[in-house]
């Protein structure tokens, strides 16, 4: 019974999921944020929670970040070295995780 | 894989060693892949964390000598008096809850071919991948004179936070009003470029206060500041005008104790408290292991995955490894090192590709008063052309001016990364 409840609940996942590959890019790219804003973007002191931030909400800010468009002391420098599909990974990831 | 214990093998063993193989007998099945991580720094800590985060499925055993953390980031604080050596202290108890299995012993050796790691008080532990994370040791035979006067306590270096860093701390607060203290560094490559200004800034700031009569004076081995030159430069100018004293190309070849005497190539310096950074190299067990491929130093390793360019099987971390181009040895690197290793070291033990374009990022912070903080920040990017990580054009930088608001940052960076590398 219980086998059958995950399987199902995978099933109605899969299509909207990306592929494990790209789930681990996206895991793997994201680790790097965890070093100031905690682990899996929960439970940092002093910046900004990442963990369940819509994804467009996270790619906005990013955007803002490298345009300058949003002050920053470190993130305008860090944002750069990221592409527009990288950082949409990154927001997926966060986007998944439990706040 | 293939671990596999018989009856003499675990008559062999004592203590930590036999304890968990009878812990594996009885919870998994014999084909529970196990990786063993040597060193539970920034870098051996985060990689045995996220190994279990990422593929709790992996037995994961952190092998380390120290009962606590000691943190290099904020240690200089410490120097300088407005930080405690309980604040740098930490528990490793945080790993416990992904199930990293802690032992605290000294890996004396590693035999790659048995896959083997030998512990001085607790038998051999059998690995299906090692990860090592050692740190630096001194180059102690580079400075005449350095071994006894660093036995005699006169001495110190201070480069690894602990006992040294409590010892200069009493050696400043000792000294009198109107006295020399002198900070010799050593050439690049060493552990924390902007360390040893950021030293400097923190001893200034305490005399300033408590000492005003008294002189930092740095004989430093490399032509000029290594790491945000300008912006310390300023901070020394500005908050510790007349106090601390550069001279760059400045290496030091020996210490006298007895006379108070630092001996450079050009000339010799005197202080009343001698503040000596050796040159460094990867940490001994690196060397036993025979891990070291670069100048009899450091450990080169593939930075797709971490793994020793020398011995296969076994990757290394940290200020240990032959940075990268334009990698700083840090902490902060070594904590973003950990994650391509964990990353790396799950695919492979799950018969997968590890990940084909590895990213991190690395900030450092250093403060120049107890408050006021600069940063430095790069992006480093798997180059498929160089087969190297090679830091991202454009991206990076450092801080415009010193502020406070960076301090506050520092502060919050320095506690994120301890709860990210420890649990």
């Amino acid at each position: 019974m219980r086998i059958a409840i995950v399987c199902a609940a995978a099933l109605a996942v899969a299509p909207m999921a990306a592929s494990a590959q790209q789930q681990n890019a996206g895991r793997d790219l994201a680790a790097s944020c965890a070093m100031c804003h905690g682990t899996n973007g929960r439970g940092a002191v002093g910046y900004e929670p990442l963990a369940g931030m819509a994804k467009q909400d996270l790619v906005r800010k990013f955007t803002e970040f490298r345009s300058g468009a949003k002050p920053a002391t470190v993130m305008h420098q860090i944002s750069k070295g990221y592409t527009d599909p990288q950082v949409q990974l990154i927001a997926e990831y966060f986007a998944a995780q439990k706040r | 894989m293939n671990r596999t214990f018989d009856r003499r093998d675990f008559l062999k063993l004592g203590g930590a060693a036999a304890a968990l193989a009878a812990a594996g007998c009885a919870t998994t099945p014999q084909t529970r892949a196990r990786v063993v991580v040597i060193g539970g720094g920034f870098g051996g800590a985060t990689a045995a964390k996220y190994i279990r985060l990422w593929d709790p499925a992996i037995e994961v055993v952190l092998v380390e000598r120290a009962n606590l953390f000691t943190s290099c980031p904020i240690s200089n604080l410490v120097l300088g008096g407005s930080k405690t050596m309980e604040d740098i202290r930490h528990s490793y108890d945080g790993l416990r809850k992904y199930g990293v299995q802690i032992v605290f012993d000294e890996a004396l050796a590693v035999d790659a071919a048995k896959r083997s790691v030998r512990l001085e008080r607790g038998g051999a532990l059998s690995y299906d991948r090692l990860i090592v994370a050692p740190g630096i040791d001194f180059m102690y035979d580079q400075i005449a004179g350095y071994d006894a006067a660093m036995k005699t306590g006169r001495v110190l270096h201070g480069w690894k936070a602990g006992a040294q860093t409590v010892g200069l701390r009493k050696q400043l607060m000792q000294m009198k009003d109107g006295g020399v203290y002198v900070l010799s560094v050593p050439l690049a490559p060493y552990r924390c470029p902007p360390g040893p200004y950021e030293r400097a800034c923190q001893v200034a700031s305490y005399f300033k206060k408590a000492k005003p009569r008294s002189k930092v004076l740095i004989v430093d081995a490399n032509p000029d500041v290594t790491s945000k030159g300008p912006l310390f430069k300023k901070a020394w100018a500005e908050l510790y005008k007349g106090m601390i004293e550069f001279r760059g190309n400045a290496k030091a070849i020996g210490v006298d104790p007895k006379t108070n005497t630092v001996k450079l190539e050009v000339e010799d310096v005197k202080g009343d408290v001698l503040n000596v950074i050796p040159p460094q190299r990867a940490g001994d067990l690196a060397v036993k292991a025979g891990l070291i491929t670069a100048n009899n130093r450091w450990c080169g390793v593939d930075w797709l995955t971490t793994e020793s360019t020398a011995v296969k099987g076994v990757h290394v971390l940290g200020d240990a490894t032959l940075s990268a181009p334009g990698m700083p040895k840090s902490g902060a690197m070594a904590n973003q090192q950990a994650k391509i290793c964990a990353s790396a070291v799950v695919a492979l033990l799950n018969g997968r590709a590890p990940n084909p374009e590895p990213k991190i990022a690395n900030t450092c912070y250093s403060y120049v008063s107890a408050d006021e903080a600069i940063h430095v920040a790069s992006v480093h990017t798997w180059n498929a052309q160089q087969k190297t990580l090679t830091t991202v054009p454009g991206a990076g930088g450092v801080s415009s001016a010193r502020n406070a608001l960076e301090g506050s940052y520092a502060w919050a960076w320095a506690v994120n990364i301890w709860q990210d590398t420890l649990g």
